[in-house]
């Protein structure tokens, strides 16, 4: 039998390659986490959770870096709901379900980087709770425009070198450094190609499928995701795809817990073609290739201050997320904006206030719906999607 | 308490009346043209801003006296209706509802800013809140970025450095906007006052280790801290503080305090419901409690561990302030105050009010009672309600759990001193 992260590379097809990725998306006792385990006895698997880690650093120090979306929805919440209250999103209560539960057995450590209060706190409620595993909170500066933050910031990454380099047993040298920027480089450079050719032709990359293969490299190592990607491209260049009529549509508010795929694959379904979205978008987070040469930490550091997507979690700074959302509408030809808010995400919703008017004022219809990890019944979205495409095919 | 006493009621009084001129001289500011700059209390590095002559702003604390005075409940709905969630922050939206009605609310009117600082120390939705502030006035927004304590106790001189590098770049800012220089000395000045203030503080907040206590250091506290968030560095603030002082003072004196009975002495963790602040103290205060120490009266700083602002390290004491207020600390920090609460006022047990509004307060409480329970044997009590948001405060359910909390405490107590006779 195949290796499972190795099952996808016997696929001949887009579609048998999705049904290949799929299972590694949705497994939270995750499979290849296990199986690069057992090829690598002696490395340790990090989970980082959501919005975005530099993970170059962990891959640098020997580590498996493991980009933790929750349970996605596929386990019970037996022991968390004891830890963390009902008004808190799901993300944080399924990944603590996760560990309490002894799922995540295969997991060594945690990475939370400082998106949140309530992923800032489940940092120390995690601490407590597994005192064995590596836990590192790491602030990302808030402070765009100062002038101290990239020293700063640089800082904190040597912080994040020593000490996950001690944990691991294998200091990340520049020269790792440098090597692992590179296949994350591609990795971004590719991930961006898959999104690119979904704005020309959302029918022939259909979100809930790119999405797919997208988020199986947050449980693969880079280099083979890159390889994943690779094959993607060619096949998904190649494959029939019926045409069809949809409305183009911008998804805005997942940036953190990730909506159930059959949400995604209702949205299609109601004649919705997302062509952009801020859906895992950690692994895009930033803009372009990072330097290669040089001091690597000091390269990641101008990088996430200077090129870095927006988010509800990262001070603009002079940018304007409102400018950057009808941009990014104008750029992809989109007729409408969906927001699709986390129930209880914060920094999701207060955004999309200030987004909305900012829609309104340019006249770009939107909807908008809040969803949770655990959702199993899509109907009223259903709905509420097939009537806003309506909206927009009879009376924009 | 009054008649036969000289001070009893003072802290009190010349709180409302400090708070009052404050208030008052806002609504003035812009007619005496001086400049006006919003902050938040915790990393609330005032001083600074004062010396360049800015009259100070705190969000948080309008939403407070909102709530106090039963008025944050239709600027809560009006926010909701321009489209914020019912899911969101109970003082942000106090906020936006009141912006939305002319600034006016049960303290006057206040002025737009000039300045918004948003001192990120321990919550992130500072960021949201001025970012909607910011898009809604047009004003000049300064990003205060203040690294977590997230290393426990060690302590990580990088981030005060990099804290200091954006004060002295708030400086800049300040100077340009009131076309006054960064004067060293007269911050020196105020951060002087400041220190006299903390000092006579925190006395204020150990009187609490007698028996009875003199003090309630969360109810009574809530108004007691007022000056030294709001009005820190002011010769006023120091001169409220001497008189708060003797009225503890004298209490200790005559066997005062703020039950008839002490019977239960209780380590309070979370902010108050403000809208049911009365009702909330008067479910404890019938079962004779007192709470002796609170996490709550540190959310705008921590001295009564040692901190002082320093006048001869002006921009480094602002920086460590910032980095030292409640919230801002991990869990392990936070844990340890409450145990070291417990431990040095002999508390009989541990109260955790957990709010809907403050993610940043209440994630990870429900395991903090876990590790008192388990781990230290100490009887802890969980309630639920929020700090601005009158629909979130179930009373008839919080009573049930207080009198049965008490009820059992007093029931392990007699059969304890039934043992000890056996």
């Amino acid at each position: 039998m195949a290796e499972p992260n190795r099952s996808w590379q016997n696929a001949r097809s887009w579609e048998e390659l999705v049904a290949a990725c799929r299972p590694l998306v949705t497994d939270v006792s995750f499979p290849t986490v296990e199986a690069w385990k057992g090829a690598h006895p002696d490395g340790k698997a990090i989970a980082c959770f959501p919005v975005y880690t530099p993970q170059e650093v962990l891959a640098a120090a020997g580590a498996l870096p493991v980009t933790l979306y929750g349970a996605r929805g596929q386990v019970e919440i037996d022991h968390a709901d004891s830890r963390i209250q009902s008004f808190v999103c799901s993300i944080a209560r399924s990944t603590l379900e996760l560990g309490l539960g002894g799922r995540a057995q295969s997991l060594d450590g945690l990475i939370v980087p400082s998106i949140c209060d309530v992923a800032r706190n489940l940092s120390g409620v995690w601490q407590r709770n597994f005192p064995g595993q590596f836990v590192f909170y790491l602030h990302l500066p808030q402070s765009p425009e100062s002038p101290a933050a990239v020293t700063y910031y640089r800082g904190e990454l040597e912080r994040l070198r020593r000490e996950v380099g001690e944990w691991t047993g294998c200091p990340p040298t520049d020269d790792a450094l440098r090597g692992e920027i590179q296949i994350y480089n591609r990795n971004r450079e590719l991930l961006d190609f898959l999104h690119q050719r979904r704005v020309e032709a959302p029918e022939q990359w259909p979100s809930a499928e790119v999405y797919v293969l997208a988020a199986v490299g947050n449980v693969l190592p880079r280099a083979e995701h890159n390889a994943l990607l690779e094959k993607a491209l060619q096949l998904g260049a190649v494959r029939q795809a019926p045409q069809r009529d949809a409305v183009r549509v911008l998804l805005r508010g997942a940036f953190c817990e990730q909506p159930p795929l059959e949400l995604l694959e209702v949205l299609e379904e109601a004649g919705c073609a997302v062509v952009n979205d801020d859906l895992q978008v950690g692994s895009r987070f930033l803009l372009g290739p990072i330097r290669a040469d040089g001091d690597p930490l000091a390269a990641l550091a101008e990088a996430y201050l200077r090129q870095s997507v927006l988010t509800p979690v990262n001070h603009p700074g002079k940018r304007s997320r409102s400018a950057d959302l009808l941009e990014r509408v104008r750029a992809t030809a989109a007729q409408g904006v969906i927001f699709a808010s986390p129930k209880f995400c914060e920094p999701a919703l207060y955004d999309s206030v200030l987004l909305k008017q900012a829609l309104e004022r340019a006249g770009t219809p939107y909807l908008e719906f809040e969803y949770e990890e655990k959702m199993t019944v899509f109907e009223t979205v259903r709905v509420q999607a097939e009537t806003f495409v309506e909206s927009i095919l009879f009376f924009s | 308490m009054t008649g036969a006493y000289r001070y009893q009621g003072v802290g009190r009084d010349l709180q409302k009346d400090l708070l009052g001129a404050w208030y008052q001289r806002l609504e003035n500011a812009p007619r005496t043209g001086t400049p006006v700059a919003y902050l938040f209390i915790s990393g609330n590095i005032g001083e600074l801003l004062r010396s360049f002559g800015f009259e100070l702003v705190f969000p948080e604390v309008n939403a407070l006296q909102c709530g106090v005075k039963k008025v944050a409940g239709d600027f809560i709905l009006k926010a909701e209706d321009l489209g914020y969630s019912s899911d969101v922050c109970g003082y942000v939206k106090n906020d936006i509802g009141l912006a939305a009605s002319g600034n006016r609310g049960p303290f006057g009117t206040l002025p737009k800013p000039d300045l918004l600082v948003c001192t990120y120390s321990g919550c992130n939705t500072y960021i949201k809140w001025f970012e909607a502030l910011a898009e809604l006035y047009g004003a000049r927004f300064f990003m205060l970025d203040v690294p977590y304590r997230r290393t426990g106790e060690q302590e990580l001189p990088q981030d005060r450095d990099y804290v200091v590098a954006q004060l002295e770049q708030l400086a800049g800012v300040c100077a340009e906007l009131t076309g006054r220089p960064y004067n060293p000395d007269r911050l020196s000045e105020l951060l002087e006052h400041s220190r006299q203030a903390e000092e006579l503080w925190v006395n204020i907040l150990h009187s609490a280790h007698h028996r009875p206590s003199p003090f309630d250091a969360y109810f009574e506290a809530v108004f007691f801290m007022a000056p030294i968030y709001v009005l820190r560095g002011m010769p006023e603030c120091v001169e409220y503080y001497r008189a708060a002082a003797q009225e503890i003072e004298e209490r200790i004196a005559h066997r005062l305090g703020p039950v008839s009975e002490e019977r239960f002495r209780i380590v309070l963790e979370g902010p108050p419901p403000w809208p049911h602040f009365r009702t909330f103290w008067e479910l404890f205060k019938r079962w004779g409690v007192c709470c002796v120490a609170s996490t709550y009266s540190k959310v705008g700083g921590i001295w009564d561990f040692g901190f002082r602002h320093d006048p001869s390290r002006p921009m480094e004491s602002l920086a460590e302030y910032a980095m030292n207020c409640y919230t801002n600390w991990n869990w392990q920090l936070r844990r340890q105050m409450m145990e070291r609460y417990v431990k040095d006022y002999q508390a009989d047990a541990l109260v955790i009010h957990s709010v809907k509004s403050c993610r940043s307060f209440s994630v990870g409480q429900a395991d903090v009672r876990e590790y008192f329970t388990k781990e230290c044997d100490l009887p802890t009590l969980f309630v639920e309600s929020d700090l601005a948001d009158p629909r979130y405060f179930a009373e008839a359910q919080i009573r049930n759990r207080i009198d049965a909390f008490f009820e059992a405490l007093e029931h392990r107590r007699v059969a304890g001193a039934h043992a000890g006779k056996a």
